[in-house]
This record gives C-alpha cells, structure tokens and sequence, in this order.
C-alpha cells in the first residue's frame, strides 16, 4: 500500500466507493461480540418484532466502523485525527451499503498538515444511514 | 429534573487496549489493514474506544442508576478524535465519563427532543489526554423511527 501524501489529494477528490456485500444478522452480532453492545434489537427477531419494528436492524457503529475502515484503508490507520458520524435512517438486513468520501479541504494546523473529508453510507434505496466527517494527518 | 446534569462526572475506570480485541474488532468491522493485525503493539482501530463500556459498570457513567426511558432514547451522533495517532495494544488508559451539553431542540412532527452529549476523556498513565469520544443521545418524546436505536 502506497501511503497517499498530502501533496498529492486535491480539493474535490473522492476516493473510490466501497460496496459491501448485503448485511446479515451473522455481521451485527460479529460486531455486537467485538464491541460489548449486546442489546437484542440487532438479532433477536421476537425481541425486535415486540417493541414494534419488522425484524432486528443494524446496528449503526458496524457501519460506522465500516466507514472508518474505508478511510483508513485509502489515507492510513495511523492518520486520523477526527472521526465523526451522524445516524440517520436505519439499515436493515439484506442493506447493501455503499461508503463514500470527499477531500472538502486542505489545510494547516499546529505544523500538521491535514485533510477535511466528508462521508456518507448509503442505502441501495438513495437514502442516507450514515453521514461522517474526519480529519486526516499526512505528511 | 430540578437541576441540569451538565458537568456530572462518572468514576474514572481504566480500559486496557487488548490486541486480540483490537484484531476482533478490525475484523467485524471488515478491515484486513496489517496495522491492526500484525506485530505486538498493533493501532487501534478508529471507532475502537466503543468497547470501553467493557470496562465500565454503573458507577463509571453519568447517570449512575438514574432511571432512562431507553424506548425514547436513539443514538444520534458519535465522534472520536485523537491527540496523536489512536492507541495502541498495550496502552493502559483511564477513562472519564461526563455530561457535556443538555438541550433541546423542537421535532419534525412536533413534541421537543432533549440532546445530552457525554464525552469520555482516555488519558495515559502520565495524565496526558490521548483520546476523546463524545456520544449524542437523543431522547424522543415518541419512539425513534430513524438513528440507531441502541
């Protein structure tokens, strides 16, 4: 893996959208195992089905630690300095999300030279689960 | 709620940044980068510091055993940002849990939403701040129909 520089990402630039396969439930509870966050509501159906949704829903920091994963594997694990994410409509199983990101600028700070990125996961339907920010370290 | 509960502090707990749950948790969240899985001393992954609530009990949060309606309570917002590259396996850090901000803001369908922000501060053994994770809960006054509800 080539490390991207700062010199060579302008303004504008987006990265190649990562298409990920369909979610499971197999998926949220790989990631609810990995991070603590065993609520029901993400693999249990009659769980789900009871406080009134049609089946469990994703579990919206998988995504997110997906959308971390796509900038980290374009611009390095070392790099970030900002991570952010705002959840919006939820993601169900069979979801086919795509990860997106932006350069929105380029600038200077304390000697760090940095990028500003925007992000988004979308649902195969055009609707937003996720919209993120980050700021990116490169020399 | 007779006073605001900004500035409330939970007790400090420690988190131990584990290799293999950083590999656990690279590759849930389907990454194969070699600098979360190789050598001793791997980097975490940027939204890792979520399984601090592996080492936290009621007395590390805010709210201690105050009672929540959590059918009315959706995950909004979660930011991570780092003084440094994230931590890697082996650092040993002490988190601090605190309620930054409570407001409110009106609904699309009418009926208020109260937005609480609680940041946790991790910090190394020296007391130098190398990490910071601040969560946006939104509290509804019917259930969440959008966010990740958990």
């Amino acid at each position: 893996m080539t490390a991207v520089r700062w010199d060579g990402l302008e303004v504008g630039t987006s990265h190649t959208p990562f298409i990920d396969q369909p979610l499971t439930i197999t998926d949220f509870v790989r990631y609810q195992g990995a991070s603590g966050d065993m609520n029901p509501i993400h693999h249990d159906s009659e769980f789900a089905k009871g406080a009134g949704f049609p089946s469990p829903f994703a579990v919206g920091m998988l995504q997110a630690g997906v959308l971390a994963t796509y900038v980290t594997d374009w611009l390095g694990a070392a790099s970030v300095r900002v991570f952010k994410v705002q959840f919006r409509e939820q993601a169900w199983p069979g979801d086919v999300i795509t990860y997106e990101g932006t350069v929105v600028a380029k600038r200077e700070a304390e000697g760090e030279r940095l990028v500003d990125l925007e992000l988004s996961a979308t649902r195969q339907t055009g609707g937003t689960h996720l919209k993120g920010w980050a700021t990116v370290h490169l020399d | 709620m007779s006073s605001s509960p900004e500035g409330r502090e939970g007790a400090p707990f420690q988190m131990v940044v584990e290799r293999g749950k950083i590999r656990e948790f690279a590759r849930a969240t389907k990454s194969a980068n070699p600098d979360y899985l190789e050598g001793d001393h791997p980097l975490s992954p940027v939204t890792f510091l979520s399984v601090a609530g592996f080492w936290q009990d009621e007395t590390n949060s805010p709210w201690g055993d105050e009672p929540r309606n959590y059918e009315r309570i959706l995950h909004g917002e979660q930011e991570f940002v780092f003084f440094g590259e994230p931590p890697r396996a082996g650092a040993i850090l002490t988190g601090v849990s605190r309620i930054d901000r409570v407001y409110e803001k009106a609904g699309r369908r009418g009926g208020a939403m109260n937005f609480t922000e609680t940041v946790t501060e991790f910090r190394d053994p020296t007391g130098k701040l190398v990490a910071e994770s601040r969560t946006t809960v939104i509290e509804t006054g019917q259930a969440p129909a959008s966010g990740d509800a958990s």
